[in-house]
């Protein structure tokens, strides 16, 4: 059997000598730097799978020469960017406050890390600017429920408040609804009492009704918020004579709030934030405009 | 136009026209592609890292993870945080691999329209995940994460779960029998203030109570057990690789 080799007359290749009805298939070479890049690329694809990490087997899986590895190279990054940081933030963990308002490079670099911090971790719940919501306490406001010197801020930062965490800022309000310590007309009494204290009283409440929810208040809920609902910090109890409310100021929130009351979880920041930071953050949060 | 004559030789012509030459030769062909590919499917095993702390869902969180896959969360939310360390620095520890290893599809994902969840579990406050599932622009008003308010008007499915653990146990999560006998109790008592954990949390050690409604549990109930362990299983407090192996 042969095989004839012809040229094409036009473009001069060679055709592979198959006709079909006439048309013959031409045999046009690869471009010689086509193929040598190929096969370069070949020979570079094996030294790649040398130098770096490639096989599994059945003992664990080829390390590479260089001994790479994504996750030496990310601590590694971590690492340096830390030891730029440590230059400041091993300072601002030194320092006492008083020494950190007295440094005002420090103060400043301090103010960056807890806004960087802030935005990430807090402001979900806090709002922008620590405006806060419904729940979730205004931290430029002033309000605060468990102190707003920038001891007691670090100390909320680091613990959390009823976050199961040791250490936590820990209170129960009783569910006076819930659990029948009071019955829902004496409930009304004391939410009509209640709004007495901020200046908005219910229009539809008599003064016996208000007279009868001072009686009740006085009994039930003045050991925590005290007498005036001037507020007790060392459970965390809200400060009802104030303006400002957590969850709102309406009848029903009153209402709401002793028959079922809602208790707020901050999150432990302990485990996840360096000392430095937490720090940098309760300057922060201090400086908003509430601080103390 | 020169025609040339060659004596015969083997050629590619001697295969084609030879069926019985072609066939061993393709065989030979196909065989060495298949070794390349199965080959270091058997070794997998050498190469996976058994991390202290990774358990199976706990029967409720794993009902929110199925609602997390229905509602398609993955399309806006990656759950994997790479090694990259604008991303450690954001998020925390970089995933390992084996904080997926019980998900059926694992949820890593590739959009990231919203931030990476692989590590929310415990950052924000249950109240903060029910109201913000139900109406995220109330707590973050730049926020274009759609409303799941639905969820909580759903009550879930409690009577098949332990057919939900079966069905794992065939794909490898290693459920145990107690586990899949106790699967209704265990779901019930995740959602149920004030209900008995001790066995809940033996199984399911860090799982995150929900407060509920005091009737059957909503999907939203489930989700948020879900999205609150995400990223807390492993203890990173000494985050050495060395440390976290078994």
């Amino acid at each position: 059997m042969t095989t004839h080799i012809e040229k094409d007359p036009h473009s001069g290749t060679e055709t592979t000598g198959h006709v079909w009805d006439g048309l013959r298939e031409l045999n046009t070479p690869l471009p010689k730097w086509w193929l040598y890049t190929w096969l370069a690329c070949i020979v570079w694809a094996f030294g790649l799978m040398l130098l770096y990490p490639s096989l599994p087997y059945f003992t664990g899986y080829w390390h590479g020469l260089l001994g790479y590895s994504t996750r030496t190279e990310v601590m590694q990054d971590v690492a340096k960017i830390a030891g730029q940081r440590a230059l400041v933030m091993d300072k601002v963990a030194a320092a006492s406050f008083e020494q950190i308002r007295a440094t005002p490079a420090l103060l400043a670099e301090a103010q960056t890390a807890g806004r960087t911090s802030f935005a990430n971790n807090c402001q979900p719940c806090h709002g922008a600017g620590g405006g806060g919501r419904p729940g979730y306490p205004a931290l430029a406001a002033g309000a605060w429920l468990w102190g707003g010197r920038l001891e007691d801020i670090q100390q909320t930062l680091q613990h959390g408040i009823r976050s199961g965490a040791e250490g936590a800022r820990d209170s129960q309000m009783p569910r006076f609804g819930v659990d029948g310590v009071l019955k829902p007309e004496e409930i009304v009494q004391v939410a009509s009492f209640v709004m007495t204290l901020y200046g908005t009283p219910r229009r539809e409440a008599s003064a016996e009704t208000v007279a009868a929810g001072a009686a009740l208040f006085a009994d039930n809920c003045a050991a925590c918020h005290g007498e005036k609902g001037q507020g007790n910090r060392e459970f965390g109890a809200p400060a009802l004579a104030s303006r400002t409310h957590l969850y709102g100021d309406s009848f029903e929130i009153v209402q709401g709030q002793i028959t079922n009351p809602h208790m707020g979880v901050m999150p432990a920041w302990g485990g996840k934030l360096d000392p430095a930071t937490i720090k940098s953050l309760a300057i922060y949060v201090h400086d908003l405009g509430g601080g103390e | 136009m020169s025609d040339i004559t060659k004596k015969p030789r083997f050629t590619h012509g001697t295969i084609e026209r030879n069926a019985f030459i072609l066939l061993v030769l393709a065989l030979i062909a196909i065989s060495i592609g298949g070794i390349v590919e199965i080959i270091p499917l058997f070794t997998i095993e050498t190469t996976v890292e058994h991390v202290k702390g990774v358990r199976p869902y706990a029967p409720l969180e794993l009902v929110g993870r199925n609602i997390y896959v229905r509602e398609g969360c993955y399309l806006c939310h990656s759950q994997q945080i790479r090694s990259l360390r604008d991303e450690v620095e954001r998020y925390g520890h970089f995933s390992l691999a084996a904080e997926s290893m019980y998900d059926h599809p694992f949820q890593w994902g590739s959009k990231r329209i919203g931030p990476d969840l692989a590590r929310v579990g415990g950052k924000y406050s249950n109240d903060w995940h029910y109201q913000h599932l139900q109406n995220p622009q109330a707590l973050v008003p730049e926020s274009l994460m759609p409303r799941y308010a639905f969820l909580a008007t759903r009550p879930i499915q409690i009577d098949n779960i332990a057919d939900h653990l079966r069905t794992n146990v065939i794909v490898g999560v290693p459920y145990t029998s107690e586990d899949i006998a106790h699967a209704q109790d265990d779901l019930l008592a995740q959602a149920t203030p004030g209900a008995d954990v001790t066995g809940l949390m033996q199984r399911y050690p860090k799982a995150n109570l929900v407060p509920g409604n005091g009737r059957t549990p909503t999907e939203l109930d489930a989700l948020i057990a879900y999205l609150q362990v995400l990223g807390t299983m492993v203890d990173f407090a000494d985050p050495s690789t060395e440390n976290l192996q078994q």
